[in-house]
């Protein structure tokens, strides 16, 4: 019966109104985002924050970008919960063995230089 | 019916089959899962990168009076800063168009995969050829950002080591810093750009299926059990993902 119903759905020409609302809302946060991450880089009167600050500051963001594009566009966020965490569980142990990699890399230099 | 009355009595026991612990479609699953395998693709060299990166030296003197050798690894904004037409001089203003471009065109097929569940074909065939038109627009800008990387300035930058000035970038050597800099920026964004091109192939194949209205019909024989306009939905997956994945590029290469 569902069967039947969905195909005379796909063609009475009934097409419901778009609802594009929370798209519109995630596209405008991932701009603002972006924009930010402009301005922590390119004007003058941060200047003064350390690279190192930097660098956490652009990590937070592009994490943040990162959520409303899996949780809003890839729709993960509306999912069970057990689809969410097979998806970010391996993402978690990927993301420490960066930061491990990164602190390897400067024991690396300090091999190399001292 | 009797199969029915079956799983309702033994709620809770997940073990009898029949039954959906994940609420998903297998197509739109797997889909899922190959992404996670991408992404440890992607991470891979991006964990390579953050590794050769952190065991080089990074530039500690002043910003205006910077200048590229192979001593220290290179400021970003001091290597992309050209625009087509307008010339040097305009730090990341390019690859912020080219970002831009990309998070746009993940917002059109965002909007395709919303009417697909109005089963609007109309409005799905507008949203994906606006996101198949944002995909080119992003190859063709990250094929000139990649020539005026190989072919560098006019003036040349970094010295080598026998003290003649390189010109451009290749594989060996490059005038904005060490070697692994140009081969890390080539394989990188050259997978990146390569998965752009794959889901562009993808989303003109998914089109002319929707134009032809395959996708209308739920009893495919192809596709049993997914929903009409499902298969917009999975191509939209990997579609996003590649934005994603383009965000973090943009972090490691543009920002840091």
């Amino acid at each position: 019966m569902a069967n039947i119903d969905l195909a005379k759905d796909a063609h009475s020409g009934e097409i419901p109104k778009p609802n594009t609302a929370a798209i519109w809302r995630t596209f405008y946060i991932l701009l603002g985002i972006t924009v930010l991450e402009f301005i922590v880089a390119l004007a003058p009167f941060l200047m003064w924050i350390p690279h190192g600050w930097k660098v956490v500051l652009y990590a937070i963001m592009t994490v943040a970008k990162a959520a409303y594009i899996v949780g809003e566009f890839m729709h993960l966020r509306h999912e069970v919960k057990f689809l969410i965490y097979a998806i970010l569980l391996p993402m978690i142990f990927v993301a420490w063995l960066l930061l491990a990699l990164i602190y390897e890399g400067g024991s690396v230099f300090d091999l190399r230089h001292f | 019916m009797a199969h029915a009355n079956t799983l309702e009595t033994q709620k809770g026991i997940d073990w009898n089959g029949g039954n959906e612990p994940f609420k998903a479609s297998w197509g739109k699953l797997m889909m899922w899962f190959f992404l996670l395998s991408d992404a440890f693709s992607f991470s891979s060299l991006l964990i390579t990168y953050g590794l050769i990166r952190y065991s080089h030296n990074a530039y500690h003197g002043e910003a205006e009076a910077f200048k590229f050798s192979l001593d220290w690894w290179p400021v970003p904004e001091k290597v992309f800063e050209a625009v087509p037409f307008l010339g040097d001089g305009y730090p990341l203003v390019f690859v912020g168009i080219m970002t831009f471009i990309l998070i746009m065109s993940s917002v059109t097929m965002v909007l395709a995969v919303e009417a697909g569940h109005r089963r609007d074909r109309k409005d799905v065939e507008k949203w994906l050829l606006w996101t198949i038109l944002g995909g080119f627009t992003f190859l063709g800008s990250q094929a000139w950002e990649w020539t005026h990387f190989i072919h560098g300035t006019p003036e040349g930058g970094a010295i080598d080591i026998y003290g003649n000035v390189i010109y451009g970038a290749n594989l060996i050597q490059n005038q904005y810093g060490p070697a692994p800099f140009a081969n890390l920026f080539f394989f990188i964004t050259g997978f990146h750009g390569f998965h752009v091109f794959s889901g562009v192939i993808i989303n003109i194949i998914v089109f002319y299926l929707v134009a032809f209205g395959v996708y209308d019909n739920p009893h495919r024989e192809t596709d049993p059990g997914a929903e009409p306009y499902e298969m917009v939905e999975k191509v939209g997956l990997y579609w996003h993902f590649v934005d994603l994945v383009w965000v973090f590029v943009f972090t490691a290469f543009y920002l840091i």
